[in-house]
This record gives C-alpha cells, sequence and structure tokens, in this order.
C-alpha cells in the first residue's frame, strides 16, 4: 500500500519546550485518517510543519515522497496537496465567482461537476464579497476551493469547526467522495462523532507524542470496557496485565479500560472468583479520554 | 431503504450495514437476484468509509448472501429461500415476544431488557472469538 504521508522522529522544540517528540506516523493512500489531540498537544505544529510553514528541530517528513524540508520539493507538495485550515486565505474583495474562476485557473484537473454541485449544495451566493459572507459560508468556500482541485491528498484543519449539522454532513460526504475517487484525506478535529462515522485510521497525539495509532475498525474490535464485581479487596496490580490501560477500584466493582487482550483480563476477574463479570464497547470519544487520562 | 449507522451505538458501523442488508434480504425488501447499490453510491448515501463498505460487501460475499460480479455490481444470491427465512423469522419473533413477556413480569423496564440484551449479545461475540 503506498504511504502518502511519513513522518520519521519530527521534532519541534522551542526553547526548552518540546512541542512535538519524535513523531512517527504514516497515513497510506485512499485512507481517511483522522488526527486527534487536545489543544495544545502539537496538532497544529505538526500540521505546519508538514506544510512548510515551519521548520522542524529534528527529523523528517515526506508528502508524496517528497521532503516537507526541502525547498523545491516543498513547492511541488504545495501543488499536489489541497491544505484547509482555520486561518484561511481568502481574497476579501473578491466575490465567489470571481474567487472561483481565480482558483480554477491554478488548477489544470479542475472538476467542474464538483464545484457546481457544492456551490448549490452549500448555497454559496456567487455575486456576494468574500469579507460579506458569514464565518460558515467562508469555511464551506475554503473547502470547495479545496475539494474541487482534484488533488490526489487533503490536509483539512478542523473541517467542519463552526459549521451547523446539515453543512457538516456535506462535508462529510464530500470528502466520502473524494475518498472513492482514490484521494487521500488527513484530517484534525476535535468531532469525535464524526471521525468515527467516516475515518478508517485514527492518530492521537497528546504532549507532542503519538499515543495512539490505529485502524478504527482494530480499535472498535479490541477496546472494551469490563466490569467485574469481586468480593474480596482487590488491587490494581491484581489486573497488571498486558492490554490493561486503567484499573478503577470503588469497592466491589473493578472497571478496566482493555485496548487488547480482553480475554486475560476476563480470565483473571475469573481466577479472582468474580461474581460478575460483564464486557461493554467503548465510544472513541471514551477512548480519547481515557488515553489523556492515563498519562497525565 | 438503508438507515444511516449510529457511529457511537458500541456496534461496529459494518455490523449495523451488514444486519441491515441481512434484514433487507429476510424481510424481502431485496429480493434474491436485487442488484445492491455500488460501494460508491452507498458511502456516499450513508456517509460512511468506501473501506467499510467494501469489507461489508467481502464479508457478505464470504457468507454467501450476495456475490460480486465483476465489473457490473454486486447482487443478492438467487440461491436463498425466502419462504423458509420467513418461518424462523416468525418462530424467532414467537420466543422473543414471549421472552419479553417473562422478563416484564420479573418487573424489568423495557431499557433494562434492551441493555440485558445487548450485553449478552455483546458477551456472546467476544467469547466466541468474533
Amino acid at each position: 500500500m503506498e504511504t502518502i504521508l511519513e513522518t520519521d522522529k519530527l521534532t519541534k522544540r522551542f526553547g526548552q519546550f518540546e512541542a512535538v517528540s519524535n513523531l512517527n506516523l504514516r497515513v497510506r493512500k485512499g485512507s481517511i485518517c483522522a488526527f486527534l489531540g487536545q489543544n495544545g498537544a502539537g496538532k497544529s505544529t505538526t500540521l505546519r510543519m508538514l506544510l512548510g510553514m515551519m521548520r522542524p528541530s529534528e527529523g523528517a517528513a515526506y508528502i508524496l515522497g517528497l521532503r516537507i524540508d526541502d525547498e523545491a520539493d516543498s513547492v511541488h507538495i504545495r501543488q499536489r496537496v489541497a491544505f484547509v485550515a482555520e486561518d484561511k486565505h481568502l481574497y476579501d474583495y473578491m466575490t465567489v465567482q470571481q474567487i472561483l474562476r481565480f482558483t480554477k485557473s491554478f488548477f489544470p484537473r479542475w472538476k467542474d461537476g464538483l464545484e457546481n454541485e457544492l456551490l448549490q449544495r452549500f448555497e454559496l451566493p456567487l455575486d456576494r464579497k468574500i469579507r460579506k459572507l458569514s464565518k460558515g459560508m467562508r469555511t464551506k468556500l475554503a473547502l470547495l476551493l479545496a475539494f474541487a482541485r482534484g488533488s490526489e491528498f487533503f490536509i483539512l484543519d478542523e473541517p467542519t469547526e463552526g459549521l451547523d449539522p446539515v453543512a457538516t454532513e456535506m462535508v462529510l460526504q464530500a470528502v466520502v467522495s473524494l475518498a472513492v475517487d482514490g484521494a487521500t484525506i488527513f484530517f484534525s478535529s476535535h468531532q469525535i462523532a464524526e471521525v468515527e462515522q467516516i475515518a478508517d485510521h485514527v492518530l492521537m497525539i497528546h504532549n507532542g507524542k503519538l499515543v495512539l495509532d490505529s485502524p478504527l475498525d482494530r480499535i472498535k474490535d479490541e477496546y472494551r470496557q469490563v466490569q467485574a464485581v469481586i468480593n474480596r479487596p482487590v488491587q490494581e496490580h491484581d489486573f497488571k496485565l498486558d492490554g490493561v490501560e486503567r484499573v478503577y477500584v470503588d469497592g466491589s466493582t473493578v472497571s478496566l479500560i482493555v485496548s487488547h487482550n480482553v480475554d486475560a483480563v476476563m480470565d483473571r476477574a475469573h481466577e479472582l472468583n468474580a461474581i460478575s463479570v460483564e464486557v461493554a464497547p467503548l465510544t472513541l470519544k471514551e477512548i480519547f479520554l481515557e488515553t489523556v487520562k492515563a498519562r497525565l | 431503504m438503508f438507515r444511516k449507522p449510529n457511529p457511537a451505538s458500541g456496534i461496529p458501523i459494518y455490523v449495523q450495514i451488514e444486519e441491515q442488508i441481512q434484514h433487507a434480504i429476510e424481510t424481502g425488501a431485496l429480493m434474491p437476484g436485487a442488484q445492491l447499490p455500488s460501494i460508491r453510491s452507498l458511502a456516499e448515501t450513508l456517509v460512511i468509509n468506501p473501506h467499510t463498505v467494501a469489507r461489508v460487501y467481502r464479508d457478505l460475499e464470504n457468507g454467501g448472501v450476495i456475490e460480486i460480479r465483476h465489473g457490473l455490481g454486486a447482487f443478492v444470491t438467487e440461491a436463498r429461500r425466502p419462504r423458509v427465512r420467513t418461518g424462523q423469522m416468525r418462530s424467532a419473533q414467537k420466543l422473543v415476544r414471549t421472552a419479553i413477556k417473562q422478563l416484564k413480569a420479573l418487573g424489568l423496564e423495557e431499557d433494562e431488557i434492551r441493555r440485558l440484551v445487548d450485553a449478552e449479545m455483546f458477551e456472546h461475540e467476544t467469547t466466541s472469538g468474533r
């Protein structure tokens, strides 16, 4: 499987503070890959490095096989990768129509069909000046300008932030269409429900380090919450097993967050004469919250 | 015909879609030989990852429920005998009705019954090494 994005010990320091530490991640072609993390965890810094806006302190990264820290390569990257971030650089004085024509001229593989479809669905008024557009409309326009480009790789920084549920669903649908056409999408988001809906791979960054890197299917298949009722004193280290991420003991109830190996955990509970053992799935939100907690 | 899955339900999306398709076949909404939507179409309509749809179709093909004809699409297999399935569904319905009656008689509320069933199915799924 072709790798579209790859980082190798990518690191960024600001003085003594390490904002991104030794990041090793890989995004495969055709993947819709989500990049999760709290504010200040290192997401934006990582994205800025990938887009050549910030130089890494150490390590390297390759997009479409090109080096992000090489000037010539960087130009090629920006031609082939569409990036949408919060500070959407739109020319305020232009109308929607004008910026569409302007942008289209740079991209020979522009998708007219998609442009028209999104214009209609997003209900963007062609004659209105960009400075008069609402925040939500600016977001939709920025996404349209990126999506219609026919790029093979999209890097989206919180693409649905500030959008109402209807617009959000349209954006997610557009992302799915891009993926069906073979594009790769790498997006950061705080909307965990959306991530669960369309992502096939999840990366999570916390305090500058990668703490989760897994196909979403595997997370769903293997992460479990186990609750056992054990009528004798139990300590955390009774459950020190591979796969156990967290142990909470509350009276005779032991709750465990398990990332894999749930069978062994259930066996241990039975060994300890548990009177009941319940296994339940975890939502991605719960996994996110627990993963962040575990590393405080 | 297909409802958008609930990503946070705890049941993986691919399982939800597989069950919807199975259900559609069992109830006759999808007849033997009927064509299923393309991967693109289903992914865009349900707004889910196309790999998930691909997985669903692969699983269903492995289970003999559908067949993928190269270049043409996915079709419900002809070998199904809907009448037999309907009969089984009727017996299943009777079993469930009786069970619900008995559980209510024990004093359980509806959502308690649902939770109990979900937990049992989940444990069954986990321990049967799915």
